[in-house]
Protein backbone atom coordinates (compact mmCIF):
# COMPACT_ATOMS: atom_id res chain seq x y z
CA UNK A 1 0.00 0.00 0.00
CA UNK A 2 1.45 3.51 -1.22
CA UNK A 3 0.38 6.03 1.04
CA UNK A 4 -0.27 9.55 -1.01
CA UNK A 5 -0.59 12.99 0.14
CA UNK A 6 -2.09 14.94 -2.28
CA UNK A 7 -2.53 19.18 -2.14
CA UNK A 8 -6.13 19.83 -1.59
CA UNK A 9 -7.59 22.39 -4.16
CA UNK A 10 -7.74 22.61 -7.88
CA UNK A 11 -4.33 21.64 -8.68
CA UNK A 12 -4.86 18.30 -5.94
CA UNK A 13 -7.83 17.06 -8.67
CA UNK A 14 -5.66 17.84 -11.75
CA UNK A 15 -2.92 15.88 -10.12
CA UNK A 16 -5.06 12.69 -9.09
CA UNK A 17 -6.81 12.31 -12.80
CA UNK A 18 -2.87 11.94 -13.82
CA UNK A 19 -2.55 9.16 -11.29
CA UNK A 20 -5.75 7.71 -11.87
CA UNK A 21 -5.17 7.84 -15.46
CA UNK A 22 -1.70 5.76 -14.48
CA UNK A 23 -3.74 3.45 -13.05
CA UNK A 24 -3.99 4.39 -9.72
CA UNK A 25 -7.78 5.51 -9.68
CA UNK A 26 -9.72 5.41 -6.51
CA UNK A 27 -13.30 6.00 -7.12
CA UNK A 28 -14.30 7.27 -3.31
CA UNK A 29 -12.08 10.36 -3.89
CA UNK A 30 -14.85 11.99 -6.51
CA UNK A 31 -17.61 11.22 -3.56
CA UNK A 32 -18.90 15.12 -2.22
CA UNK A 33 -18.01 14.49 1.06
CA UNK A 34 -15.89 15.53 3.85
CA UNK A 35 -13.83 13.18 4.31
CA UNK A 36 -9.88 13.17 3.86
CA UNK A 37 -8.96 9.52 3.19
CA UNK A 38 -9.75 6.96 0.46
CA UNK A 39 -8.46 4.05 -0.16
CA UNK A 40 -8.31 1.50 -3.19
CA UNK A 41 -7.04 -1.52 -1.83
CA UNK A 42 -7.11 -3.07 -5.21
CA UNK A 43 -4.96 -0.47 -6.32
CA UNK A 44 -2.82 -0.59 -3.44
CA UNK A 45 -3.31 2.74 -2.85
CA UNK A 46 -4.30 5.54 -0.49
CA UNK A 47 -4.47 9.15 -0.90
CA UNK A 48 -5.37 11.78 1.75
CA UNK A 49 -5.79 15.86 1.30
CA UNK A 50 -4.15 17.91 3.36
CA UNK A 51 -3.24 21.65 3.09
CA UNK A 52 -0.41 22.16 0.09
CA UNK A 53 1.72 23.73 2.55
CA UNK A 54 1.73 20.53 4.74
CA UNK A 55 2.56 17.84 1.86
CA UNK A 56 6.52 17.91 2.84
CA UNK A 57 6.18 17.92 6.51
CA UNK A 58 3.66 14.42 5.94
CA UNK A 59 6.27 12.94 3.38
CA UNK A 60 9.07 13.82 5.40
CA UNK A 61 8.09 12.46 8.70
CA UNK A 62 6.85 9.63 6.80
CA UNK A 63 3.23 10.02 7.32
CA UNK A 64 2.91 9.60 3.10
CA UNK A 65 4.96 7.39 1.44
CA UNK A 66 5.15 9.72 -1.52
CA UNK A 67 3.31 13.54 -2.19
CA UNK A 68 3.14 15.92 -4.47
CA UNK A 69 4.04 19.45 -3.83
CA UNK A 70 5.31 22.81 -5.27
CA UNK A 71 8.49 23.93 -5.81
CA UNK A 72 7.83 27.06 -3.46
CA UNK A 73 7.49 24.52 -0.78
CA UNK A 74 10.55 22.26 -1.51
CA UNK A 75 12.84 25.30 -1.58
CA UNK A 76 11.24 27.16 1.29
CA UNK A 77 11.26 24.18 4.14
CA UNK A 78 14.12 22.18 2.35
CA UNK A 79 12.71 18.89 3.47
CA UNK A 80 14.65 15.60 3.45
CA UNK A 81 12.53 14.24 0.94
CA UNK A 82 13.64 12.72 -2.45
CA UNK A 83 12.41 15.11 -5.94
CA UNK A 84 11.58 12.34 -7.74
CA UNK A 85 9.34 13.99 -10.76
CA UNK A 86 8.52 17.61 -12.13
CA UNK A 87 4.86 16.85 -13.07
CA UNK A 88 4.68 20.20 -15.22
CA UNK A 89 1.20 21.15 -13.73
CA UNK A 90 0.57 24.44 -11.56
CA UNK A 91 3.60 26.26 -13.86
CA UNK A 92 4.02 29.21 -12.47
CA UNK A 93 7.47 31.22 -10.94
CA UNK A 94 8.33 33.10 -7.38
CA UNK A 95 8.92 36.73 -8.38
CA UNK A 96 9.84 39.69 -7.06
CA UNK A 97 7.58 42.76 -7.96
CA UNK A 98 7.27 46.05 -6.98
CA UNK A 99 5.40 49.16 -7.53
CA UNK A 100 5.72 50.34 -11.18
CA UNK A 101 7.65 53.31 -10.74
CA UNK A 102 9.70 51.80 -8.09
CA UNK A 103 13.69 52.29 -8.64
CA UNK A 104 16.35 50.21 -6.10
CA UNK A 105 19.53 52.74 -6.32
CA UNK A 106 20.78 50.18 -3.80
CA UNK A 107 21.44 52.44 -1.33
CA UNK A 108 19.61 51.79 1.82
CA UNK A 109 18.39 48.57 2.77
CA UNK A 110 15.55 46.74 0.90
CA UNK A 111 12.29 46.19 2.72
CA UNK A 112 11.11 42.72 1.34
CA UNK A 113 7.21 41.68 2.12
CA UNK A 114 6.94 37.82 1.88
CA UNK A 115 5.11 34.67 2.65
CA UNK A 116 8.16 32.91 1.67
CA UNK A 117 11.17 34.45 4.23
CA UNK A 118 13.65 31.38 3.65
CA UNK A 119 13.72 31.70 -0.25
CA UNK A 120 13.85 35.45 -0.45
CA UNK A 121 16.87 35.52 1.96
CA UNK A 122 18.39 32.96 -0.01
CA UNK A 123 17.91 34.96 -3.16
CA UNK A 124 19.00 38.53 -1.74
CA UNK A 125 21.78 36.61 0.08
CA UNK A 126 23.52 35.29 -3.17
CA UNK A 127 23.17 38.72 -4.62
CA UNK A 128 24.59 40.25 -1.19
CA UNK A 129 21.90 42.90 -1.27
CA UNK A 130 21.03 43.75 2.29
CA UNK A 131 17.51 43.44 3.33
CA UNK A 132 14.75 43.76 5.85
CA UNK A 133 12.39 40.82 5.56
CA UNK A 134 8.65 41.23 6.38
CA UNK A 135 6.82 38.09 6.90
CA UNK A 136 3.03 38.75 5.88
CA UNK A 137 0.59 35.67 5.78
CA UNK A 138 -1.59 37.00 2.69
CA UNK A 139 -2.55 39.71 0.34
CA UNK A 140 1.05 40.48 -0.21
CA UNK A 141 0.61 43.14 -3.02
CA UNK A 142 -0.69 45.49 -0.88
CA UNK A 143 2.41 45.81 1.27
CA UNK A 144 4.19 47.98 -1.70
CA UNK A 145 1.43 50.42 -2.07
CA UNK A 146 1.25 50.97 1.36
CA UNK A 147 4.81 51.67 1.70
CA UNK A 148 5.09 48.68 4.05
CA UNK A 149 8.09 47.40 1.75
CA UNK A 150 9.59 47.95 -1.42
CA UNK A 151 9.31 44.78 -3.13
CA UNK A 152 7.29 41.93 -2.65
CA UNK A 153 8.41 38.13 -3.38
CA UNK A 154 5.53 36.13 -4.31
CA UNK A 155 4.22 33.52 -6.99
CA UNK A 156 3.39 34.72 -9.66
CA UNK A 157 0.77 33.15 -11.90
CA UNK A 158 -0.76 35.23 -15.00
CA UNK A 159 0.21 38.74 -13.13
CA UNK A 160 -3.38 39.84 -13.15
CA UNK A 161 -3.36 40.55 -9.32
CA UNK A 162 -0.28 42.09 -9.54
CA UNK A 163 -1.44 44.51 -12.84
CA UNK A 164 -4.88 45.16 -11.10
CA UNK A 165 -2.54 46.76 -8.46
CA UNK A 166 -0.60 48.97 -9.81
CA UNK A 167 2.53 46.33 -9.42
CA UNK A 168 5.38 44.32 -12.00
CA UNK A 169 7.70 41.93 -11.81
CA UNK A 170 11.15 43.06 -11.59
CA UNK A 171 12.76 39.62 -11.71
CA UNK A 172 12.25 35.85 -11.45
CA UNK A 173 13.51 33.84 -8.59
CA UNK A 174 13.03 30.50 -9.42
CA UNK A 175 10.00 28.79 -11.80
CA UNK A 176 7.70 25.97 -9.87
CA UNK A 177 5.52 23.39 -10.81
CA UNK A 178 4.50 20.98 -9.06
CA UNK A 179 6.87 17.85 -8.26
CA UNK A 180 6.11 14.06 -7.11
CA UNK A 181 8.39 13.83 -4.06
CA UNK A 182 9.30 10.42 -1.91
CA UNK A 183 10.26 9.68 1.64
CA UNK A 184 13.92 8.81 1.93
CA UNK A 185 13.05 5.45 4.00
CA UNK A 186 9.29 4.47 2.22
CA UNK A 187 11.83 4.06 -0.98
CA UNK A 188 14.00 1.86 0.47
CA UNK A 189 11.02 -0.60 1.53
CA UNK A 190 8.72 0.33 -1.22
CA UNK A 191 11.37 0.64 -4.44
CA UNK A 192 9.51 -1.07 -6.78
CA UNK A 193 5.66 -0.24 -5.68
CA UNK A 194 7.28 3.78 -5.84
CA UNK A 195 9.40 3.34 -8.74
CA UNK A 196 6.66 1.69 -10.92
CA UNK A 197 4.20 4.52 -10.02
CA UNK A 198 6.74 7.44 -10.90
CA UNK A 199 7.47 5.39 -14.07
CA UNK A 200 3.95 5.29 -14.80
CA UNK A 201 3.54 8.91 -14.51
CA UNK A 202 6.53 10.48 -15.82
CA UNK A 203 5.25 8.66 -19.47
CA UNK A 204 2.01 10.77 -18.77
CA UNK A 205 3.90 14.08 -18.09
CA UNK A 206 7.58 13.87 -19.62
CA UNK A 207 7.54 15.84 -22.43
CA UNK A 208 4.12 17.26 -22.55
CA UNK A 209 3.99 21.36 -22.99
CA UNK A 210 3.15 23.69 -20.56
CA UNK B 1 15.70 -6.26 35.48
CA UNK B 2 13.95 -8.18 33.04
CA UNK B 3 14.93 -7.73 29.39
CA UNK B 4 11.38 -5.93 28.80
CA UNK B 5 12.08 -3.32 30.93
CA UNK B 6 14.47 -2.21 28.69
CA UNK B 7 14.00 0.89 26.66
CA UNK B 8 14.54 -0.01 22.77
CA UNK B 9 17.10 2.35 22.84
CA UNK B 10 19.12 0.74 25.97
CA UNK B 11 18.39 -2.91 23.89
CA UNK B 12 19.37 -1.79 21.16
CA UNK B 13 22.98 -0.61 22.98
CA UNK B 14 23.34 -3.40 25.06
CA UNK B 15 22.98 -5.64 22.10
CA UNK B 16 25.64 -3.50 19.56
CA UNK B 17 27.75 -3.12 22.48
CA UNK B 18 28.91 -6.96 23.09
CA UNK B 19 28.20 -7.11 18.84
CA UNK B 20 31.71 -4.86 18.82
CA UNK B 21 33.37 -6.02 21.28
CA UNK B 22 33.14 -9.69 19.99
CA UNK B 23 34.79 -7.93 16.14
CA UNK B 24 37.70 -6.82 18.78
CA UNK B 25 36.63 -3.25 19.31
CA UNK B 26 37.73 -1.96 22.41
CA UNK B 27 34.85 0.70 24.40
CA UNK B 28 36.01 4.75 24.53
CA UNK B 29 34.90 6.32 26.64
CA UNK B 30 34.58 10.25 26.46
CA UNK B 31 34.93 13.62 28.25
CA UNK B 32 31.72 15.29 27.21
CA UNK B 33 33.38 18.22 26.57
CA UNK B 34 35.69 19.10 24.05
CA UNK B 35 38.10 22.39 23.43
CA UNK B 36 36.20 24.39 20.42
CA UNK B 37 39.65 24.77 18.85
CA UNK B 38 38.84 21.14 17.55
CA UNK B 39 36.21 22.33 15.38
CA UNK B 40 36.82 25.97 14.58
CA UNK B 41 39.44 24.28 12.80
CA UNK B 42 37.63 21.63 10.74
CA UNK B 43 34.67 23.07 10.31
CA UNK B 44 34.17 21.80 7.07
CA UNK B 45 34.00 18.18 8.27
CA UNK B 46 31.07 19.24 11.07
CA UNK B 47 27.30 18.60 9.90
CA UNK B 48 26.20 22.00 10.81
CA UNK B 49 27.53 25.47 11.95
CA UNK B 50 26.16 24.75 15.43
CA UNK B 51 28.44 24.32 18.27
CA UNK B 52 27.69 24.56 22.08
CA UNK B 53 30.07 26.75 23.61
CA UNK B 54 31.01 27.86 27.34
CA UNK B 55 34.03 29.14 29.07
CA UNK B 56 35.84 26.69 31.60
CA UNK B 57 37.02 28.29 35.07
CA UNK B 58 39.97 29.43 33.28
CA UNK B 59 38.10 31.01 30.52
CA UNK B 60 39.59 28.48 27.75
CA UNK B 61 36.66 27.90 25.28
CA UNK B 62 34.95 24.36 25.61
CA UNK B 63 32.49 23.19 23.13
CA UNK B 64 29.64 20.47 24.13
CA UNK B 65 31.05 17.28 21.63
CA UNK B 66 28.81 17.67 18.31
CA UNK B 67 30.58 14.67 16.87
CA UNK B 68 32.76 12.14 18.27
CA UNK B 69 35.20 10.48 15.22
CA UNK B 70 36.89 14.09 15.48
CA UNK B 71 37.88 13.56 19.01
CA UNK B 72 38.73 9.85 18.25
CA UNK B 73 41.22 10.77 15.49
CA UNK B 74 42.78 13.57 18.09
CA UNK B 75 43.71 10.74 20.11
CA UNK B 76 45.34 8.57 17.67
CA UNK B 77 48.58 7.95 16.17
CA UNK B 78 50.02 6.38 12.86
CA UNK B 79 51.83 4.10 14.26
CA UNK B 80 49.41 0.98 15.06
CA UNK B 81 45.54 0.07 13.79
CA UNK B 82 42.85 1.38 16.63
CA UNK B 83 39.64 -0.44 16.72
CA UNK B 84 37.22 1.50 19.20
CA UNK B 85 33.46 1.71 19.67
CA UNK B 86 31.66 4.68 21.38
CA UNK B 87 28.24 5.05 23.01
CA UNK B 88 27.88 9.13 23.61
CA UNK B 89 25.43 11.92 23.28
CA UNK B 90 26.51 14.24 20.90
CA UNK B 91 24.93 18.07 20.44
CA UNK B 92 23.85 19.35 17.12
CA UNK B 93 21.67 21.58 15.32
CA UNK B 94 18.15 19.44 14.90
CA UNK B 95 17.25 19.52 10.94
CA UNK B 96 13.49 19.34 11.90
CA UNK B 97 13.13 21.90 15.13
CA UNK B 98 16.21 23.92 13.71
CA UNK B 99 17.60 23.73 17.46
CA UNK B 100 19.90 22.26 19.63
CA UNK B 101 19.45 18.69 20.36
CA UNK B 102 21.12 15.60 22.55
CA UNK B 103 21.49 13.05 19.88
CA UNK B 104 22.84 9.39 21.36
CA UNK B 105 25.19 7.56 19.21
CA UNK B 106 26.23 4.34 19.71
CA UNK B 107 29.15 3.76 16.62
CA UNK B 108 32.88 2.41 15.75
CA UNK B 109 35.62 3.64 14.12
CA UNK B 110 38.63 1.41 12.54
CA UNK B 111 41.61 3.32 12.07
CA UNK B 112 44.64 1.71 10.15
CA UNK B 113 44.81 0.69 6.36
CA UNK B 114 41.23 0.14 4.56
CA UNK B 115 40.98 -2.84 2.28
CA UNK B 116 38.41 -4.98 0.90
CA UNK B 117 38.19 -6.97 3.95
CA UNK B 118 38.05 -4.34 6.48
CA UNK B 119 34.99 -2.77 4.21
CA UNK B 120 33.25 -5.57 4.46
CA UNK B 121 33.60 -6.44 7.40
CA UNK B 122 32.20 -2.30 8.84
CA UNK B 123 30.00 -3.21 6.35
CA UNK B 124 28.38 -6.49 7.63
CA UNK B 125 28.96 -4.99 11.11
CA UNK B 126 26.53 -2.04 10.01
CA UNK B 127 24.13 -4.26 8.58
CA UNK B 128 24.27 -6.24 12.13
CA UNK B 129 23.60 -3.20 13.97
CA UNK B 130 20.62 -2.89 11.39
CA UNK B 131 19.22 -6.51 12.92
CA UNK B 132 19.81 -5.86 15.85
CA UNK B 133 17.18 -3.55 15.91
CA UNK B 134 14.51 -4.91 13.74
CA UNK B 135 14.28 -7.14 10.55
CA UNK B 136 13.14 -5.41 8.09
CA UNK B 137 15.99 -3.33 7.17
CA UNK B 138 18.13 -1.50 4.31
CA UNK B 139 21.87 -0.41 3.54
CA UNK B 140 22.05 1.72 0.76
CA UNK B 141 25.80 1.89 -0.13
CA UNK B 142 27.98 4.42 -2.29
CA UNK B 143 31.29 5.35 -3.39
CA UNK B 144 32.03 8.88 -3.65
CA UNK B 145 35.11 7.91 -5.33
CA UNK B 146 32.89 6.72 -8.92
CA UNK B 147 30.61 9.61 -7.64
CA UNK B 148 33.70 11.81 -8.16
CA UNK B 149 35.40 9.80 -11.25
CA UNK B 150 31.32 10.76 -13.00
CA UNK B 151 31.86 14.47 -12.08
CA UNK B 152 35.70 14.57 -13.51
CA UNK B 153 34.15 12.75 -16.81
CA UNK B 154 31.45 15.78 -17.28
CA UNK B 155 34.50 18.34 -16.90
CA UNK B 156 31.92 21.63 -16.07
CA UNK B 157 34.01 22.70 -12.74
CA UNK B 158 33.34 22.77 -8.98
CA UNK B 159 29.87 25.08 -8.64
CA UNK B 160 28.54 22.59 -11.61
CA UNK B 161 29.70 19.79 -9.09
CA UNK B 162 28.43 20.98 -6.15
CA UNK B 163 24.93 21.51 -7.61
CA UNK B 164 24.90 18.26 -9.29
CA UNK B 165 25.77 16.11 -6.28
CA UNK B 166 22.99 17.86 -4.32
CA UNK B 167 20.71 17.02 -7.13
CA UNK B 168 21.91 13.57 -7.36
CA UNK B 169 21.19 12.95 -3.42
CA UNK B 170 17.89 14.12 -4.13
CA UNK B 171 17.31 12.19 -7.33
CA UNK B 172 16.24 14.96 -8.65
CA UNK B 173 16.62 14.11 -12.13
CA UNK B 174 14.94 16.82 -14.13
CA UNK B 175 16.33 20.01 -12.39
CA UNK B 176 19.64 17.36 -13.21
CA UNK B 177 18.93 18.12 -16.82
CA UNK B 178 18.56 21.44 -16.54
CA UNK B 179 21.77 22.11 -14.76
CA UNK B 180 23.30 20.48 -17.24
CA UNK B 181 21.56 22.66 -19.84
CA UNK B 182 22.75 25.37 -18.10
CA UNK B 183 26.41 24.41 -18.36
CA UNK B 184 26.52 23.19 -21.75
CA UNK B 185 27.17 20.11 -21.09
CA UNK B 186 27.13 17.08 -24.02
CA UNK B 187 24.12 15.14 -24.42
CA UNK B 188 26.29 11.54 -23.55
CA UNK B 189 27.06 13.44 -20.40
CA UNK B 190 23.95 14.45 -19.32
CA UNK B 191 22.69 10.76 -19.97
CA UNK B 192 25.49 9.51 -18.21
CA UNK B 193 24.84 11.94 -15.04
CA UNK B 194 21.00 10.93 -15.35
CA UNK B 195 21.55 7.35 -15.17
CA UNK B 196 23.92 7.76 -11.81
CA UNK B 197 21.39 9.91 -10.66
CA UNK B 198 18.04 6.93 -11.04
CA UNK B 199 20.34 4.39 -10.56
CA UNK B 200 18.97 2.36 -7.26
CA UNK B 201 19.34 -1.18 -6.41
CA UNK B 202 20.84 -4.58 -6.26
CA UNK B 203 24.79 -4.38 -7.49
CA UNK B 204 23.65 -7.39 -10.74
CA UNK B 205 21.83 -4.32 -12.00
CA UNK B 206 23.27 -0.74 -11.10
CA UNK B 207 27.18 -2.04 -11.59
CA UNK B 208 26.74 -2.80 -15.40
CA UNK B 209 24.96 0.49 -15.69
CA UNK B 210 28.49 2.40 -14.09
CA UNK B 211 30.58 0.10 -16.36
CA UNK B 212 29.22 0.92 -19.03
CA UNK B 213 29.94 4.80 -18.89
CA UNK B 214 34.13 3.83 -19.71
CA UNK B 215 35.28 5.81 -16.84
CA UNK B 216 38.84 7.63 -16.42
CA UNK B 217 41.52 5.00 -14.44
CA UNK B 218 40.98 6.35 -11.16
CA UNK B 219 37.26 5.81 -11.72
CA UNK B 220 37.43 2.50 -12.89
CA UNK B 221 39.81 1.95 -9.68
CA UNK B 222 37.05 3.10 -7.30
CA UNK B 223 34.76 1.11 -9.34
CA UNK B 224 36.80 -2.23 -8.98
CA UNK B 225 36.70 -1.47 -5.26
CA UNK B 226 33.53 -1.26 -4.95
CA UNK B 227 32.81 -4.33 -7.97
CA UNK B 228 35.09 -6.24 -4.96
CA UNK B 229 33.15 -5.79 -1.99
CA UNK B 230 29.93 -5.91 -3.49
CA UNK B 231 30.70 -9.61 -4.62
CA UNK B 232 31.46 -10.29 -1.02
CA UNK B 233 28.32 -9.13 0.33
CA UNK B 234 26.88 -10.89 -2.64
CA UNK B 235 28.27 -14.14 -1.50
CA UNK B 236 26.61 -13.34 2.37
CA UNK B 237 23.48 -13.91 4.12
CA UNK B 238 22.74 -10.36 3.50
CA UNK B 239 22.89 -10.07 -0.07
CA UNK B 240 19.21 -9.06 0.18
CA UNK B 241 19.95 -6.38 2.66
CA UNK B 242 21.79 -4.09 0.48
CA UNK B 243 21.55 -1.88 -2.49
CA UNK B 244 24.07 0.67 -4.46
CA UNK B 245 22.65 4.63 -3.95
CA UNK B 246 24.35 7.39 -5.20
CA UNK B 247 22.21 9.88 -3.29
CA UNK B 248 23.71 8.39 -0.42
CA UNK B 249 26.30 11.04 0.35
CA UNK B 250 25.74 11.74 3.98
CA UNK B 251 25.70 15.00 5.07
CA UNK B 252 29.48 15.49 6.69
CA UNK B 253 32.50 16.06 4.06
CA UNK B 254 34.15 13.50 5.97
CA UNK B 255 33.94 10.81 3.46
CA UNK B 256 35.54 9.72 0.27
CA UNK B 257 35.45 6.14 -1.18
CA UNK B 258 32.80 4.03 0.60
CA UNK B 259 29.79 5.66 2.00
CA UNK B 260 26.74 3.82 3.43
CA UNK B 261 22.99 4.45 5.27
CA UNK B 262 20.62 2.14 6.69
CA UNK B 263 17.68 2.52 7.32
CA UNK B 264 14.79 0.59 9.36
CA UNK B 265 11.17 -0.14 8.66
CA UNK B 266 8.76 2.30 10.62
CA UNK B 267 11.70 5.15 11.03
CA UNK B 268 11.15 8.03 8.34
CA UNK B 269 14.47 8.72 8.09
CA UNK B 270 18.29 6.91 7.90
CA UNK B 271 19.40 5.23 11.68
CA UNK B 272 22.51 4.42 10.35
CA UNK B 273 25.52 6.51 8.76
CA UNK B 274 28.60 5.53 7.98
CA UNK B 275 31.93 5.51 5.57
CA UNK B 276 35.85 5.69 4.91
CA UNK B 277 37.24 9.46 5.84
CA UNK B 278 40.55 9.48 4.77
CA UNK B 279 40.45 12.54 4.02
CA UNK B 280 39.56 14.03 7.47
CA UNK B 281 42.62 12.20 9.05
CA UNK B 282 44.99 13.78 5.98
CA UNK B 283 43.63 17.08 6.97
CA UNK B 284 44.07 16.26 10.78
CA UNK B 285 47.85 15.07 10.14
CA UNK B 286 47.30 11.36 10.05
CA UNK B 287 49.25 8.78 6.96
CA UNK B 288 46.60 6.12 8.01
CA UNK B 289 42.87 5.58 6.45
CA UNK B 290 39.77 5.28 8.42
CA UNK B 291 36.41 4.10 8.23
CA UNK B 292 33.71 3.62 10.75
CA UNK B 293 29.67 4.25 11.30
CA UNK B 294 27.35 5.11 13.64
CA UNK B 295 23.82 4.43 15.01
CA UNK B 296 21.37 7.35 15.80
CA UNK B 297 19.56 5.40 18.92
CA UNK B 298 17.16 8.82 19.57
CA UNK B 299 15.27 7.68 16.51
CA UNK B 300 14.46 4.38 17.61
CA UNK B 301 11.72 5.92 20.12
CA UNK B 302 9.92 6.29 16.36
CA UNK B 303 9.10 2.13 16.53
CA UNK B 304 6.09 1.80 18.65
CA UNK B 305 6.42 -2.14 19.13
CA UNK B 306 7.37 -1.17 22.96
CA UNK B 307 4.67 0.67 24.16
CA UNK B 308 3.22 -1.30 26.99
CA UNK B 309 -0.95 -0.88 27.52
CA UNK B 310 -0.26 -0.66 31.25
CA UNK B 311 1.90 1.62 33.63
CA UNK B 312 1.20 -0.69 36.76
CA UNK B 313 0.34 -4.52 37.18
CA UNK B 314 -1.66 -3.88 40.83
CA UNK B 315 -2.09 -0.13 41.99
CA UNK B 316 -3.21 -0.72 45.95
CA UNK B 317 -5.51 1.78 47.01
CA UNK B 318 -5.21 2.53 50.46
CA UNK B 319 -6.73 5.16 53.42
CA UNK B 320 -6.37 6.27 56.95
CA UNK B 321 -8.88 2.63 57.90
CA UNK B 322 -6.22 0.78 56.04
CA UNK B 323 -3.94 -1.59 58.44
CA UNK B 324 -0.80 -0.67 57.56
CA UNK B 325 0.61 -4.50 58.32
CA UNK B 326 -2.34 -5.30 55.52
CA UNK B 327 -0.78 -2.95 53.02
CA UNK B 328 3.18 -3.73 53.40
CA UNK B 329 1.97 -7.61 53.37
CA UNK B 330 -0.09 -6.83 49.78
CA UNK B 331 2.50 -4.39 48.26
CA UNK B 332 5.16 -7.04 49.51
CA UNK B 333 3.40 -9.75 48.19
CA UNK B 334 3.02 -8.26 44.65
CA UNK B 335 6.89 -7.22 44.01
CA UNK B 336 7.74 -10.65 44.81
CA UNK B 337 6.13 -12.15 42.31
CA UNK B 338 7.41 -9.79 40.10
CA UNK B 339 4.60 -7.64 39.26
CA UNK B 340 5.35 -3.42 39.16
CA UNK B 341 3.03 -2.29 41.98
CA UNK B 342 2.15 1.16 43.44
CA UNK B 343 0.60 1.95 46.76
CA UNK B 344 -1.62 5.14 46.91
CA UNK B 345 -4.42 7.21 48.10
CA UNK B 346 -6.12 8.30 45.14
CA UNK B 347 -6.38 6.11 41.77
CA UNK B 348 -4.53 9.14 39.59
CA UNK B 349 -4.47 8.75 35.93
CA UNK B 350 -2.12 5.94 35.95
CA UNK B 351 -2.97 3.17 34.14
CA UNK B 352 -2.84 -0.36 36.05
CA UNK B 353 -3.71 -3.90 35.04
CA UNK B 354 -6.06 -4.25 38.16
CA UNK B 355 -6.90 -2.19 41.19
CA UNK B 356 -6.38 -4.02 44.71
CA UNK B 357 -8.97 -1.94 47.17
CA UNK B 358 -8.05 -1.97 50.69
CA UNK B 359 -9.61 1.21 51.65
CA UNK B 360 -12.05 1.70 54.82
CA UNK B 361 -10.09 -1.32 56.53
CA UNK B 362 -11.19 -3.95 53.12
CA UNK B 363 -8.81 -7.35 53.08
CA UNK B 364 -7.68 -9.06 50.05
Amino acid sequence: MINVALPKGRLGEKIYEIFAAAGYECPSIKENNRKLIFENAEKGVRYFWVKPSDVSIYVERGAADIGVCGKDILVEYAPDVYELLDLKKGVCRMAVAAKKDFYDNGERTLKVATKFVNAAKSFYAKKGRAIDVIKLNGSIEIAPILGLSDVIVDIVETGTTLKENNLEVVETVFPISARLIANKASFKFKTEEIERLAEGIRALTDGETV
Amino acid sequence: MSQTELKEEERVAFALRSLYRSYGYLPYKMNKFEAYDLYAFNKDFLVGDGVITFNDTDGKLLALKPDVTLSIIKNTTDESEKKVYYHENVYRISGETKQFKEIPQIGLERIGEVDAYVVYETITLALKSLLAISKDVALDISHLGVLSAVLDEVGAGDAFNKKARRLIADKNAHELKNLCAEYNVADDKVQMLIAVARAYGKPEKVLPVLQSFGLSKQGQSALADLQVVCTLLQNSEYADKINLDFSAQNDMKYYNGFVFKGFVAGVCEGVLSGGQYDKLMERMGRKSGAIGFAVYLDLLEHLKKNDSEYDLDALVLYDDKTPVQDLIATVQGAVERGEKVSAQKTLGKVRAKRVIDLTGGKTV
